[in-house]
């Protein structure tokens, strides 16, 4: 069939020419879009095309604003409307009256004005609304086409504000006898459930509904939904994971009719959506969901053997799937195979899938890289661009502290002969991520050069940022900073000797900038000598003025002595009459500054930390005299945006996109940088968070290393010594004693055996390449640990490494034979009792404690259990460390034959102590009742609506058998949370430094006067929070999960809603909170 | 994610667009001995982004797609694509597609609608074609007996659609919602 195809294809060019052939045969030679085309291909020249199709318009024009044109007419118009819109002329006239046709033509006129709208506008056009009375009146027509060609046009654009007037009939079509309708439906509501997820909760249950469809085709359908909706929120769909694996069970197995074969493949493109949710479902998971894919998986992969594209499409979501659930060593085998036959294949489109497998894969399983290394340098000089640069992506994900100068060397040489503007940015923005991630003294200013110099002005605004601010907060050891900035200084003053006029504009800013800080570092330079260069750079005429106030700047912190006041004067002159009253400013600044050089170090003091009152609390004696004169006082941007919303009529969302405001980059050089700096790196962040944003433009792979664990590959850590070594080394390809230590490193790499010359060559590359790949070295995966080898350590600056305090457990074990309640609230110990030992348990009683769910982690300390000793312990247990605090109810969570298992917890400042008890319960006849307590403190990490605890009890009865109960425990997020004690001002400051944000309307709990105060006891009573101030009708309350881990919130009464407005830096916190909010208001 | 896959039709000197002209300056200048996937491009949404083309004779096929979908399917996709053109068009030529550009974006619709595919199974995609084409036929008698070809275009349905399913083969048991 293919085959055809392209014959017929290729014997094209031989028909254009020749008019009486079959293909023109077909066309009425009376059709005025004929005669258009006809008259296009015969021009020679552009300007002659623009002439004809101008003529062309005005001819459209006039005919369709003729109150004589019939609708047939207007039918033929469209279609010429739309030739000529899409050869790229406006024709924004024929809009109104595509709609009008989609309106009041028959059918087949409809059908033209349909696609006419479809194609002309865009879905934010306000014409749109014009079409919403036309789409409402064809659902309800009885005409099957033209309810068809109505859903098509809703699912590819519809206003959001009109979606309430069609859902419910959109919705009664999921109910239709015919198929076609219900999947055109289905796909217009995955559109609604798109652009407004808000409208159509209601009805998730017909989603459920559409996937039992009886046809295969709806059911289809309604995967698209399921695969957004389990990407957004995979644990919610868990329990969907067996009916996915039943159909792809079916599917597989050949269930469907065999008109669903694309070659001889039972429905290729459903297998491969079922893989990519199964994939969605099984991420992060813990083992139960996946486990009943396995089958599955490995029942595709053994049929998927034909040697066809769309097999390999199938295989290739089996591997991905398989490396992202939950490990299974022998489905993961078979998938490595896989993917070494996509590396190895000589079709290319299956190399480069291979590739971005290997890519995929490689942080789980970097031996797989290492198997295919001399592949990998293979595709590093392959012809195609496409694949050399996923080769780079690769390595990028490969780089530890040994190979890091190889790969850079690498990136460097395809950045230089890269045109692509798209890939030169990207690329940049890696190497001045692996740059800062091991930075070496000279090898990181030479590597940030040349990206400096070849990225130029088109990279991402936060590289030379984050450059700067390296460089200024410096590394752990004084000594190294300096020798890093004298570095620094001494190639850019060789810089600007040599041609500086070539080099981009961004670089030049860089270095007038480390120059004005740091050039008083090497004492032989004399500050005049440097003032000198820097004036030469401002008269060179390509200097853009942003550059030259950088310069001016730097001069100012420059102009010491004789000779540098000479210069500087001599500049400020020029440019205090400047036009940009920018350089005026700096020029003056640069004036005055330099005849007072006891001003100077006041303004300007040398090394001193940087402070920046992001609060603008300087701010306040200006304000408060701004407010007495009469001004209107401050609103920020949130607000205004609100009462904007408000002002317009249609608008259903009551809040709007709000600007993100992010000033923590301001700190970069608050003082120093001449321009808006905030402005243009506002949206940027700081530099710590570089590396996640790397993450985020590249495969999506956070979260693919914890399907693993810590164990395996990263147990192992090379020796401190031989690592650093091999950092300093800049270009290991030279030299052969590194080489050699590196194959000695891992055992895995084949050892070189004699070869020709190139053959050699490239495994040198491959040794250095892989150097510290292999399971028995180091492996410092991005984003992962830092490497021990690394020299520099940037200064820890979250307290986010306090996590791991886990040390504040008690462990608390006691035996008693009270009942669990009276153990826990009353200690009512009765000795004589407590002097039977318990029988059945032994010392062997362990508990294992486990989240169950995926997407958070909490941090659980476990303490040790001994099980209830024989001994006679008068100790209260639990009682006494938590004596004094609430504690919750005492929830039995599970018992078996001979054990019983409750918990409760306690809210302690830092941590939830859960404690949970165990007791025997077979022996409750003996009078004699073992007890166990044992305490764990849990901390969040991620926050979620609720919080699972699984576990599990395993005991050995005096038989000698083992016995085993899980158990799982369920709290909400409440239970962590604790308030935080601020002040205003600390607030306000917290407040701009936060990026997480939501925005919900709560409901009040009464109208009077004093609701909002109301709620807000509500709220913290019920969830602890503090409310830091109340001012008429906003409030502002703080709560904090305990770890340091702050959310804010605003709140304001408005037209009888409490409207709220959360902030955290913790990602996810503000939306749970607000869930908790919502809940707390509602049973109040 | 949002789930595109845009379509441009692609032919000679048809591009004006920057849009247009930008993929198909990326798409031209590709040999045929390199993969059919080009990824980034500032114009088409940046890194999540990526051009799927076919080549054939004069004609490129490209979709875009985002990381939503799978590469190797959307290839084989687009040959479902053209050989449906192929069987619509009885024999399809470059100048089929130039002349009847309306009839090609109707059959685009019915494989891919509002950016994601909708049907893959060549016979479907044909049967609805086939029926709106009915729907000109009977038209084309409008001037003929007014009256009845509109009544008749009214009336017209969709027809049964020949596609032997056994209801009782797929069997899906899917959990009702747990109230939240």
């Amino acid at each position: 069939m293919s085959d055809v195809v392209e014959k017929t294809l290729t014997a094209l060019p031989s028909l254009l020419s020749l008019d009486s052939q079959p293909g023109s045969a077909k066309l009425s030679s009376t059709s005025k879009l004929g005669n258009l085309i006809r008259g296009i291909t015969e021009l020679t020249s552009k300007h002659e095309e623009e002439k004809l199709i101008q003529q062309e318009l005005a001819s459209i024009k006039e005919q369709v604003s003729s109150p004589n044109t019939s609708m047939r007419q207007m039918k033929e118009l469209m279609v010429r409307a739309i030739y000529c819109e899409m050869l790229g002329y406006e024709a924004s006239f024929s809009y109104i009256h595509a709609i009008k046709l989609a309106q009041q033509g028959t059918a087949l006129e409809k059908r033209v004005g349909y696609l006419a709208v479809s194609l002309f506008l865009n879905e934010s056009h306000e014409l749109l609304l014009l079409l919403v009375n036309t789409v409402l009146k064809d659902l309800q027509s009885t005409n099957l086409i033209e309810v068809c060609m109505a859903l098509t046009v809703v699912s590819q654009m519809f206003p959001k504000d009109m979606i309430p007037a069609i859902l419910p009939l959109v919705e009664e079509k999921l109910n239709h006898p015919k198929e076609i309708i219900r999947r055109k439906a289905v796909l217009a509501l995955y559109k609604f459930y798109l652009i407004a997820p808000n409208q159509v909760q209601h009805i998730h249950n017909k989603f459920r509904k559409a996937l039992c469809d009886k046809d295969p085709g709806v059911m289809t359908a309604s995967l698209h939904i399921y695969a957004q909706m389990i990407q957004e929120k995979p644990e919610g769909y868990k329990d969907l994971a067996a009916s996915f694996v039943a159909i792809l069970k079916q599917v597989v197995g050949g269930k469907l009719p065999m008109d669903f074969n694309y070659h001889s493949v039972p429905a290729p493109w459903l297998q491969i959506q079922l893989l990519r949710i199964l994939s969605l479902l099984g991420k992060n998971d813990q083992r139960y969901t996946s486990e009943i894919m396995y089958e599955v998986l490995d029942e595709s992969l053994r049929r998927a053997e034909m040697n066809h594209n769309i097999t390999y499409a199938i295989l290739y979501e089996c591997v991905k799937c398989i490396y992202t659930i939950h490990p299974k060593s022998d489905l993961l085998e078979k998938a490595a195979k896989c993917i070494g036959n996509f590396v190895l294949s000589p079709k290319i489109n299956l190399k480069y899938l291979g590739l971005k497998a290997l890519t995929y894969v490689v942080q789980q399983d970097p031996k797989l890289a290492l198997q295919h290394q001399m592949t990998i340098i293979e595709c590093l000089d392959h012809p195609d661009l496409i694949i050399k640069r996923e080769t780079l992506e690769l390595l990028f994900r490969i780089t530890n502290a040994q190979n890091v100068t190889v790969i850079v060397e690498k990136m460097l040489d395809f950045l230089r002969i890269s045109e692509d503007d798209y890939t030169t940015i990207d690329l940049v923005g890696k190497v001045a991520e692996l740059a800062e991630k091991y930075p070496s003294e000279c090898w990181f200013i030479e590597t940030m050069n040349t990206v400096f110099s070849v990225g130029g002005d088109m990279m991402q605004p936060d590289i030379p940022n984050s450059f700067l601010k390296l460089l200024s907060e410096g590394f752990d050891s004084v000594e190294e900073d300096k020798k890093l900035r004298l570095f620094a200084v001494d190639s850019y003053v060789s810089l600007l000797q040599g041609e500086p006029d070539k080099l981009p504009q961004r670089f030049l800013q860089v270095i007038s900038w480390v120059l004005g800080e740091y050039s008083y570092l090497k004492e032989e330079l004399q500050p005049a000598a440097v003032l000198r260069l820097l004036a030469k750079l401002l008269d060179t005429k390509n200097t853009s003025s942003e550059t030259k106030s950088w310069i001016l700047m730097a001069m100012t912190k420059l102009c010491d002595g004789e000779a540098g006041v000479s210069v500087a004067q001599e500049v400020s002159e020029t440019y205090s009459s400047s036009l940009d009253t920018v350089l005026r400013q700096r020029a003056h600044e640069l004036q005055y500054l330099s005849q007072n050089p006891e001003l100077r170090s006041k303004v300007l003091p040398r090394d001193a930390g940087l402070e920046v009152d992001s609060s603008l609390s300087f701010l306040d004696g200006f304000v408060s005299e701004a407010l007495a004169a009469g001004a209107a006082p401050y609103k920020p941007p949130h607000q205004r945006q609100e009462e904007l919303a408000q002002a317009k009529a249609l608008s259903l969302e009551p809040y709007g996109l709000s600007l993100p405001i992010s000033m923590s980059s301001c700190s970069i050089a608050d003082r120093q940088s001449p321009t808006l700096l905030s402005i243009s790196s506002g949206l940027s962040g700081d530099s710590t968070d570089l590396s996640l944003k790397g993450g985020s433009t590249t495969l999506k792979l956070d979260g693919v290393k914890r399907v693993w664990g810590k164990e395996g590959y990263l147990a192992q850590r090379e020796p401190l010594e031989e690592a650093a070594a091999q950092v300093e080394v800049p270009s290991p390809l030279r030299s052969p004693s590194q080489t050699g230590e590196a194959d000695n490193s891992h055992s895995q790499t084949p050892i070189p055996i004699p070869t020709p010359e190139p053959e050699q060559e490239k495994q040198q590359l491959a040794s250095s390449l892989f150097v510290g790949l292999s399971s028995h070295s180091s492996v410092s995966l991005m984003g992962k640990s830092e490497p021990t080898p690394q020299r520099f350590r940037r200064k820890a600056k979250s307290p986010s490494s306090s996590l791991d305090a886990s040390e504040r457990i008690s462990n608390s074990l006691v035996s008693s034979t009270s009942t669990v309640d009276n153990l826990l609230c009353d200690n009512l110990l009765d000795t004589s009792e407590l002097a039977v030992p318990s029988p059945s348990l032994t010392s062997q009683l362990s508990q294992s404690l486990t989240t169950a769910n995926g997407s958070f982690d909490v941090q659980l300390t476990e303490s040790d259990v001994k099980g209830s000793s024989p001994t006679l312990v008068r100790d209260n247990g639990v009682a006494v460390p938590l004596s004094g605090l609430s504690h919750s109810e005492i929830t039995p969570l599970c018992s078996d034959q001979s054990l019983d298992l409750s918990v409760c917890h306690v809210q302690k400042e830092e941590y939830l102590a859960l404690v949970s008890c165990v007791c025997d319960s077979a022996v409750q006849e003996l009078r004699s009742l073992g007890v166990a307590v044992c305490q764990y403190s849990l901390t969040v990490k991620r926050p979620s609506v609720h919080v699972e605890v699984v576990g599990m009890v395993s005991y050995q009865l005096p038989v000698g058998t083992h016995q085993s109960v899980q158990f799982s425990h369920k709290l909400p997020l409440t239970s962590f949370i604790r308030p935080l004690t601020v002040s205003t001002e600390e607030y306000g400051k917290m407040w701009l430094d936060f990026t997480n944000d939501t925005k919900q309307n709560l409901s009040l709990i009464s109208d009077g006067q004093e609701s909002l105060t109301a709620t807000l006891n509500v709220l913290k009573k019920k969830l602890q929070l503090h409310v830091v101030e109340i001012i008429g009708v906003e409030g502002i309350v703080a709560c904090r999960l305990h770890q340091d881990q702050p959310c804010l919130m605003h709140c304001r009464v408005h037209a009888g809603t409490l409207a709220v407005w959360l902030r955290s830096p913790v990602p996810d916190l503000p939306d749970c909170l607000i869930y908790h909010c919502q809940r707390a208001l509602q049973e109040h | 994610v949002q789930n595109t896959v845009q379509h441009v039709l692609l032919q000679a000197e048809d591009m004006q667009q920057q849009i247009i002209r930008e993929t198909f300056h990326l798409v031209s200048k590709r040999d045929d001995n390199v993969c059919n996937f080009l990824e980034g491009g500032s114009l088409i949404g940046g890194s999540d982004y990526k051009l799927i083309y076919r080549h054939y004779a004069t004609l490129y096929f490209v979709f875009c797609v985002d990381s939503s979908e799978s590469e190797l399917g959307i290839l084989d996709l687009i040959q479902v694509f053209v050989e449906t053109l192929d069987k619509c068009f009885e024999n399809v030529c470059e100048l089929d597609l130039i002349f009847h550009m309306d009839k090609v974006h109707y059959i685009l619709q019915e494989v891919v609608m509002g950016g994601m595919v909708l049907e893959t199974n060549m016979n479907e995609i044909t049967t609805q074609v086939d029926v709106q084409n009915r729907m000109e036929k009977s038209e084309g008698g409008l001037s003929a007996a007014p009256a009845r070809a509109v009544s008749a275009v009214k009336n017209m349905n969709l027809p049964e659609i020949p596609r032997n399913i056994n209801i009782g083969d797929i069997n899906i048991k899917v959990p009702s919602l747990s109230p939240f």
